[in-house]
Order: C-alpha cells, then structure tokens, then sequence
C-alpha cells in the first residue's frame, strides 16, 4: 500500500543534501581554448587537450576562476588563498583522459550559506542552507547507447560519443545536510535551486538552463524518525532537469525511503535516475562499496592563489542580490505578498521585469503572464518561459489596449495567437482581423439592426427598463464579432434611446 | 663532416662548403648504413627531412636571416610529438598512431630550421635504464654492440655516438637523458623543471618529465638548449622568466672562483673504480682550472630512490589510463559483442609491456585509499628533504657534481630480469628530478677496466642552468688538451661505414 505524503511526516523528518552543478558560460572551456557553444556539430569543438591526445596538457581559463570566484562571494563563502586541482581517476568512454580533473581536498569557496523563502499556509518561511564548498572541475564527453534496452552502456549494441562537452566548466556547489525542514523539505529543495538559479543569472556566470543541463542538481535525500539523532542511509537522485522536478523527486524518493523503512527493509546507498514522465526515481549505481577514485594533486597544474585584491574588486562587483532585488520590484510595483509569492513561484519575475522595462504598467504585465499566459503554459504543461510569447509581445499588447485599439477580450485572443506562432501581435490584429469597431456610424448602424430585430426589447428601455440592454448590448457585440468597445456601444445605445447611462454593466 | 660538432656544422653552411640538403643526405646515408647494427630509429622521415633541408637552404640562399642551427640534422626522441609522423613513445599500443598537432619543442625546432630526421628509440614510454623496454627491440651502444646505450633515451644517444645526428632531444625523468649520454660518451642536459615546454611530451611522470637537449659537446647542447628552452602558455608548468644564458657560458667555460661541491653520497660504495678515478681526475682538472672543491652531504638522497619509485609510478598510472584504444593507438578485442570494457583491457594487456605494467600496478596501489598516506604522501615529504638537502649544499657550492652512473654500460639482458638492479643505475641522476633543478652528464674518460665510456654529472639550482655550461665547457676543454682528440674519436668503427 503506497503511503502518504502525510503518513510519511507524521513519522519521519527528512534531511536533505543538495549537489548543483553549474556548467559555467566561458566561451573556451576549462583547460583548453575550445568553444563552449550548445548544440554543434559532434566532436567538432574539440582539440588535442580536451580530447586527452598523449602530450597534451591543460591550462586553466582564468574566467572560470573568476566565474567560480564571484559564485562563492554571492553564497557567502569564504575565497580559499590557495586551492588545488586532482585528478578523480576512473575508467569510462566519454572521459577523454580516464581521469576528471575536479578540486578534492582543496576546493576554491568554502564555508556559505544561502537564505531561502518558501510560502506557506503558515505564512511566509525563511530556512537558511548552509554550503560546504564550491568546487570546480571540468565536464565528460557525452555518450549516446544505442540498442540493449535500458539506454545505458552495458547491453547497448554501440555507443557513440561525443567529446564537444569534454572539458566545459563546471562548478559544483555542496550544502551541508539540510536538517530541520520537516514537511517542507520538498519546497526547500525547489526554492534553494530557484534562489541558487537566480543568484546565477544575476551573476551572468551560466546560462543556468535546466532543460539543457546548464544547471543540474542532485538531491540526497535521506530519512530518520522524528527526534532521532542518527542520520538515516541517503539516496542521491540525478537527472532531476527542472525545479517542479526537484520537488518532485525529494517528495517521491521520501515516500519511497518511509515505505522501505516501515516495512522493516533498509534503504540502499546508491545513486537513482529521476523518470520525469512517472515522477519516480529508478536504481543507478550502487554506492554501498565506494569507489576508490585515487585522487592525487594535479601534477600538471599549478594551484590556484587568487589575488585578495583581485577578489575584493570581484567582490565590489557583484550585483545586486536576488532578495534584494525581489523586495525592491515587490515595492516599486506595489505587488500584494501573495501575489509576490505566486509571481515567484511560477517563476515569472524576470519576465515581468523585461516587460515592464520595455513600458508596460507593471500590474498589467504582471496580470498578463500570471493570467492568461500562465493558464496555457498550464495546459499544455510547459514553462511561461517555453511559450513563443515574449516580453516585448506582452508589451506591445498592453499599450494597444491601453490605446483602446484592443479590448481585453480581442487582447486575450492575440495573446493566444502569438502563442500559437502566427507572429507577432500586430501580425495576428492583420490576420484575424482583430480590429477593435469604432467606427460610430458602423456601431450606430449595428444598433439600429438590433433594435429592429428585437422592438419590445427596446421598447422596455425606453419606458425605463434599463438592464433590459444587455439584450441589446449582446446583439451588438455579435454583430461586430466581438470587436465593439461594449461600453461605448451601452452609451450610444441609451443615448439613441434617450435614457441616462447610470448602471455599469 | 658528420664528425664534426654541430656548431661546426652551421659553420660549414654559412661559409658555403655545404648545404644543409647534402648535410641530412650524408646523415641519411649513414642511417642506412649503419642503424640496422645500432637500431637507435624507430621511424626515418626522410623526405621530410630533405625537405625541412632544402627549406632552409633557399632560406639561406635568399639572403633570409636564419638561426645558429639552421639546416642541422637532428634526431628527436620517440615520446616527442610531431605531426603527422609515426609516435609511439616506444609502445605497441600507440602503433601506428600520427599525432594531429605538433609538440612545442617541435615547433620550436622547425622554427629554427632544425632538419628532424626522425624519431628514435626508447624504453616504453620512457621507463628504463636500457631501452630493453622498448616494444620495437633494443638499441646497441655503438662503443660495444653488445651492451645498452643507457634508457630511456637510448635510442637518441646512440644516434649521437654513432654519427646518425649530431643533435638529438631527449626527455628525463629519472635520468633519461644524463645516463644514456653518460654510457655512450655524449653531452646530456636535463634543464630545469620548467625550463622547456612539456607540451607535447607523452607524459610518464608529469612533476618529473623534463626535455633537454643531447649533443655531443657541450656548446652544441648549449645552442640546442637555447632553441628549445623558454615560458609557453600550453604549459602550466613553464616557467615565465627568461631563458639562462646558456650558450654564453658554454663559450666562455670560466669556472675562478666557482665553488664546486663533490656529493659525498653520490660516489664511494657500490661506484665502479674506473668511474670513480675518471671522476676524481677530471675534480683536480677543475681545480686546475680555477674552481674550489668542497665537499657537501645531502643525506636524504638515500630515500631518493625508494621516493622516486613511489611518485613516477602512482602518476605514471594515472597518465596512461588514456590508452584505452577509444580514441588513437592499436583496439584488440573488438569483435561481436565485446564490451568497451573488454576492449580496453585485452588493449591494454596487449599493448603495454612488463615495466609499464609493473609500474602502473604499482601506483595504482600507491594511490588506493588507505595507502596514499603512507605510500605518495611519504614520498612527498622526502622530496621535500631532497629539496632542503640541496638548498643546503648549494648555499656552500655553485654546483653539485658527481659520478653519473654507478657502472660503465652493462650488458644486454644482464639486468633484463632484475628490476631493482636496474633501477639503482639511476641513483645519482634521480634526486634532480625530485627537486625538480636542472642536471648535466658530459663524458670524462674511459674506465680502465673495461674501456666504455664513463659520465660526469654537473647539477646546478633551479633557473642557473648556465653553471652548468660553465663548468661543463671548462671540464670538456681541460680533457680535450689532455686527449688530444675529442672522446668520441677512439669509439671503434661500425660495420658498413668508411
């Protein structure tokens, strides 16, 4: 019988454990001066160095320890003056070398923490996570299995690989464990990659795109009985490629440790896949025997002793912090708490920035992608950010019905254009036809044919009956094919039948 | 001609007598002539040679300005790079492997129209003392057939004694370089960790590995060591700061008032008694010439050895883990439905040799957790030691000497299975490495005994590898008077040559 989220927290406090890793946007890559661009062509952004040819050695990209540098400022740590990189050898087709070249013992930031904010029925909730260290290393090849069932090396009748990714750098940021989150170590989990994504982009250091594994995150997870010190056998879930995701995956894999638990079986240490499509996680690796990676300091590099002066002045430079900048839009536009948080939540603030940057009313903007938009992301089950709709688009649509040359109505069905990808918002008025009538003696002429449609209609009005236009009203705007300015239309329609315009319909 | 020095050699080009085509043509022919005795080539480019050659003569007859080794064969050893050109470090698993990119030293080279004539033999990925190691056969000291012309760079030293090239490179990582050119009776220089770019450098033991020139005078070594030396971004371990002036102190040999300090460690027990007298002959030369001789102690060296045997192994493990047969080098195994994995062992059985293997084996242990600690992590510390021993003895001496090698040339085979034997030949040329400064051999007489070649080791702080030259140029010019004729002159004469 599978067990409720609500079984398992009545019995059980869940302690987390997050690993992110960031691939870095440098242009060249870790060790060599190749291009970091998405999507080429295979093995077509690769080189004697990050292909691992005898004789070639690394040299380290300089933006990379700036990038890494200016990350560990932003989550408070502290700036080792002297950090070293080891080789973490281990056999495996798409790592060119047979070893990875990652900081062990010595990594660049240690010692932070990051603030997160979750709302709740209980209001709102802060929870501080604590980082352990912030480490660079460089990124594998990529390997494709082809035939044998389940997708992975062994059983596949072939693989190819890759080797464009080789070498791209990554940063990998370390929590401590995460203890005392209790029921909301779900959301904590989801908000502390959001704030730690956020913290990312302001710092322009990654692309941080989840869905392109710019930004990867691997959740520990582990359970103990509520009061007890011991900490319980964790699980590392991977391939967790969005936040939904990550509360997902903490959620599911806390369910999946209580029912081992309570029924007397132990949770096995290993490394788990997140099945986006089920929402559960399937057993990777075994961790039970720990690998031996024989790391040993790397002889081809120097270590790593950053300036202080060249860290104050990164330090000088780092933007304005995300919390800061969300309390400063929450004042400046006058968003309600709730509404902050649901605009946070579905991780509409930038959007709503852009927009309002290019000149729309901020509660506007903010209705258009909190309303419509992120009713069809919804739908069809994607991110705000996935639509084809864009800042600018939502910007031109207010302004047209800020002009009166849309009404809401007409605005909603050019907003589900766009989306549809007619084009833009001007191309989807063209081609729909989408042209609000103001025409005075067109509306006049519709009115006229209402009136004569319906006589004892408008009879009633002119012995006073007022709501009685609505009748009307509602012939009009069909005649117009809803592309009438309704109030205007009530206007005229009492004026022509000499009654005062007193109730708002 | 192929006699001459390789400085006489250029000499001879700019006055006109000869061109550098008919110059890689004469070292060609001698190839052919004799390196089926001596088997120092893996590999003879001769087309690219001739017409690296003819490069530099039109060049030359252009009126273009060119270097001070322009158009001089050299032989380049087979764990350098080159593109294009069959590299093997010596190893099965690299056959047939063409490199895509150039080292830095070979690009330094064809920069200063040094005519590569081909790549030469080697203990497997330079581990050995006798280039025994090599998966292509030995090579033979062209002063006796029938004994080793030192490892890992036999096969460029060998080149040198046997009139193939007058200039060859070599790489040192436990004496790679100083020990061949000490039994084969040629200069080796191994400069400081840093001095020249390991780009391109098959790598064995990456905080170890130094390349350096192999000549057989000590100012042709010096104007190699010019060519190659200097800070390259592709290496983080260069080091940015000018190159010493080396050639400046080979012309000069000025050693008044140069303290030189005799390692009491480094000669005495277990020393060969004609390598011991060859060695305190050419002190009183010294002397003669104006140097003060002291004695120094470095008591660490002891664990030189022990420690070396620690670090080149655990780094050589991780190193080769490269050659897996998924990207370059020969794949055995690869048929149905072999797993990579299968592939990559049966490649890796195949293709490496016994002394690779033992040693990957053995850094593999070294590095286990639980092990790293008391195995890399002591030999760490004692290199350290090896470090403070030097700074010490260098605070009371401007250079360091010693015997090179305990032993003239052993046979072939005669230490083949006996690997901690083989190792011991190392024992003097071994903590250069560890302290990473900078180490010359240069040959100082024959031993009596038995008439091979014996080598005088010269070692010098790091970056001040001119006090080498210095004293190099003074001991070489001091036997010179005393022999008459250069060393080289008494080596007996190989089968199908003149």
């Amino acid at each position: 019988m599978t067990l409720t989220y609500e079984d398992v927290i009545a019995k059980y406090e869940p302690v987390l454990g997050l690993e992110v890793h960031v691939e870095l946007n440098t242009h060249s890559k870790m060790f060599c001066g190749c291009s970091t661009d998405f999507g080429g062509e295979p093995n077509t952004q690769t080189c004697p160095v990050c292909l691992g040819m005898p004789g070639a050695l690394p040299v380290v990209n300089e933006k990379a320890i700036e990038s890494s540098i200016l990350i560990g400022l932003a989550l408070n740590c502290s700036i080792a003056p002297f950090s070293r990189f080891s080789r973490k050898n281990y056999f495996y087709p798409d790592m060119p070398k047979n070893f990875q070249i990652s900081q062990y013992d010595e990594p660049i930031c240690v010692n932070g923490y990051l603030d997160v904010e979750i709302d709740t029925e209980e209001g709102i909730k802060k929870f501080r996570v604590e980082i352990e260290r912030v480490h660079m290393e460089e990124d594998t090849g990529k390997s494709l299995h082809v035939g044998g069932a389940t997708g992975r090396i062994h059983g596949a009748d072939y693989s190819l690989l890759d080797y464009n990714r080789a070498g791209i750098p990554l940063v990998e940021i370390v929590t401590k464990i995460v203890p005392g989150t209790g029921k909301y170590a779900p959301e904590v989990a989801k908000a502390y990659v959001a704030q730690l994504r956020d913290i990312l982009r302001s710092l322009g250091v990654s692309d941080v795109r989840m869905e392109q594994g710019s930004l990867r995150c691997d959740a520990n997870v582990s359970l103990r009985l509520i009061g007890a010190e011991q900490l319980g056998t964790r699980s590392e879930t991977k391939n967790v490629n969005s936040l939904r995701s990550v509360e997902r995956a903490v959620r599911g894999e806390m369910i999946r440790h209580a029912e081992l638990l309570n029924k007397g079986e132990r949770v096995v240490q290993e490394t788990r896949h997140f099945q986006e499509d089920t929402g559960l996680t399937r057993s990777g690796r075994s961790k039970e025997q720990a690998e031996d990676y024989r790391y040993f300091p790397e002889p081809d590099l120097v270590p790593v002793a950053p300036d202080a002066a060249w860290i104050e002045k990164l330090r000088e430079s780092l933007p304005e912090h995300p919390s800061l900048r969300r309390a400063r839009l929450q004042e400046q536009w006058a968003v309600p708490d709730k509404e902050m948080a649901a605009m946070l939540n579905a991780d509409a603030l930038d959007i709503v920035e852009e927009t309002v940057l290019l000149g729309a009313d901020p509660t506007r903007a903010r209705g258009w992608w909190l309303g419509e938009i992120s009713r069809i992301a919804n739908e069809s089950g994607v991110a705000i950010v996935e639509l084809a709709i864009t800042p600018k688009d939502v910007a031109q649509i207010v302004a047209l019905v800020a002009k009166g040359d849309l009404t809401d109505k007409l605005a909603r069905q050019v907003v589900e254009g766009v989306i549809a990808g007619e084009g833009t918002p001007q191309q989807v008025i063209d081609s729909r036809g989408l042209k609000v009538v103001s025409d005075e003696s067109a509306l006049m002429a519709a009115i006229e044919r209402a009136i004569a449609a319906q006589p004892e209609t408008a009879e009633k009005i002119r012995n006073g009956h007022i709501p009685a236009a609505g009748a009307l009203i509602g012939a009009v705007m069909k005649d117009t094919k809803g592309q009438a300015d309704a109030a205007r239309v009530r206007e005229l329609l009492l004026a022509h039948l000499g009654q005062p315009n007193t109730i708002n319909p | 001609m192929i006699t001459r020095s390789a400085h006489e050699m250029s000499a001879a080009m700019v006055k006109g007598e000869v061109t550098s085509e008919q110059l890689t043509q004469l070292h060609l022919n001698r190839i052919s002539a004799v390196d089926q005795q001596v088997h120092a080539f893996l590999h003879v480019d001769t087309e690219g040679a001739l017409a690296q050659a003819r490069a530099v003569d039109a060049a030359r007859s252009s009126g273009e300005k060119v270097g001070p080794l322009a158009g001089v064969p050299l032989a380049l050893k087979d764990v350098m790079v080159q593109k294009g050109i069959p590299t093997t470090a010596g190893s099965k698993i690299l056959e047939g492997w063409r490199p895509p990119y150039d080292s830095t030293v070979v690009s330094k080279l064809k920069t200063a129209g040094v005519v590569i004539l081909g790549k030469t033999n080697m203990d497997e990925f330079a581990m050995g003392s006798s280039t025994e190691n090599s998966a292509y056969g030995p090579t033979h000291n062209p002063w006796d057939l029938t004994r080793i012309p030192g490892g890992s760079g036999g096969g460029s030293s060998a080149s040198l004694a046997a009139f193939e090239a007058p200039l060859a490179i070599g790489t040192d990582t436990g004496g790679s370089i100083r020990q061949p050119a000490a039994v084969t009776g040629t200069v080796g220089v191994k400069p400081t960790y840093g001095g020249v770019s390991r780009y391109g450098l098959i790598a064995f033991s990456s905080s170890l590995d130094q390349a350096g020139p192999c000549a057989r005078t000590v100012l042709d070594a010096a104007l190699l060591h010019e060519v190659i030396a200097g800070h390259d971004a592709h290496d983080a371990t260069s080091i940015n700061a000018p190159v010493p002036e080396v050639v400046k102190a080979a012309r000069s040999g000025d050693v008044k008032g140069m303290k030189i300090g005799v390692v009491k460690e480094l000669n005495g027990d277990g020393y060969q008694a004609g390598v011991r007298s060859r060695f305190e002959e050419s002190l009183e030369l010294l002397a003669k010439a104006g140097a003060e001789i002291v004695e120094v102690s470095c008591p660490n060296f002891e664990y030189a050895l022990a420690a070396y045997y620690l670090i080149a192994p655990s780094e050589c493990s991780s190193n080769l883990a490269r050659f897996d047969a998924m990207r370059y080098g020969i794949r055995v195994g690869d048929e149905g439905a072999a797993s990579a994995e299968s592939v990559m062992n049966l490649t890796r059985e195949v293709g490496f040799g016994r002394e690779v293997k033992r040693r990957i084996i053995l850094g593999t242990y070294a590095l286990s957790s639980g092990y790293f600690d008391a195995y890399y992590g002591s030999a760490q510390k004692v290199r350290t030691l090896i470090m403070q021993d030097f700074t010490k003895a260098f605070a009371s001496a401007d250079v360091l000497v010693s015997p090179t090698c305990p032993t003239t040339a052993f046979k072939i085979g005669e230490k083949a299975n006996d690997p901690l034997a083989m190792y011991l030949n190392d024992i003097a040329t071994i903590p250069v490495n560890m302290a990473g400064i900078g180490g010359m051999s240069l040959p100082c007489g024959l031993a009596p005994e038995d008439g091979l070649p014996v080598g005088f080791q010269i070692m010098a702080p790091a970056m001040q590898d001119q006090r080498m030259y210095s004293v190099g140029a003074a001991l070489e010019a001091a036997l010179l008077t005393q022999w008459g004729s250069p060393l080289l002159s008494k080596i007996p004469a190989l089968a199908g040559s003149k």
